[in-house]
């Protein structure tokens, strides 16, 4: 098996959109890890993402737990 | 109502979620131990509510199969040689963001403009906070399909928010 160390933002971004749903294999944290060190772009997008959740998180809920 | 609304997006759907769980919750009150607060447990109710709903509306829609789901299609957001059309840019400080009700204003209509299957997946899993696998069961699509939906509204969602939230912030 020919293992791709080199991503292109493509694939690096949908490695990071995965990883928040699936534990990457070994092989695949060590090539985002590669590219996101190098690229902006994607350690933007990353970031963004895990904003992106706690926004969604935040987002107006009658759910709170409320105080018995 | 407005838990189903922000979850369904769709008003009609969300008045008939809130009333069939209204509905669950009289016929089942005697099931109710008391253990957590009524509200707590009507949510509950109302929460596998929208989940039926959300995996309905997903198979009822047979011209937009999700079995179709690839990352061919995501040359909006990628050129051919893999870079991005638009490179993300630096989102000034997001947290302030996470303050102003206008930000999940701008949120929701963001997700409102997802496409139905990617989103029904996002919600599923962002909103209602199911793992993948209880995802593919629901909406009967491979592992790998939901991520690539899962990928999609992501990628969406974050242009989207850039556009109509972030924008006009310093850029690379």
């Amino acid at each position: 098996m020919r293992i791709t160390i080199r991503l292109s933002c493509k694939e690096a971004s949908r490695l990071i959109s995965e990883s928040m749903d699936r534990r990457l294999s070994f092989t695949e944290r060590i090539a985002l890890r590669l590219h996101v060190s190098v690229c902006d772009a994607c350690s933007r997008f990353t970031r963004q993402l895990l904003f992106i959740r706690r926004a969604l998180n935040a987002l107006p809920d009658p759910d709170e737990p409320e105080s018995r | 109502m407005r838990f189903a609304l922000s979850r369904l997006r769709d008003r009609s759907a969300a008045e008939d979620a809130v009333q069939e769980a209204l509905l669950a919750a009289i016929q089942g009150a005697e099931r109710f131990t008391g253990q957590s607060s009524v509200r707590t447990w009507l949510v509950g109710i109302l929460k596998h509510k929208i989940i039926d709903n959300l995996r309905k509306s997903s198979r009822a829609r047979p011209s937009e199969p999700a079995s179709d789901a690839s990352v061919e299609d995501l040359e909006v957001f990628f050129g051919s040689d893999g870079h991005f059309v638009e490179p993300p840019g630096e989102w000034e400080s997001p947290e302030k963001a996470l303050e102003e009700r206008r930000f999940f204003e701008a949120l929701e209509h963001c997700l409102q403009g997802l496409p139905k299957n990617a989103a029904s997946a996002f919600t599923l899993r962002e909103m209602m906070g199911l793992g993948t696998d209880e995802i593919c069961k629901e909406l009967g699509i491979s592992a790998s399909n939901c991520w690539v939906l899962l990928y999609r509204a992501r990628l969406s969602l974050r242009a989207c928010l850039e556009r109509t939230w972030f924008s006009g912030k310093a850029r690379p």
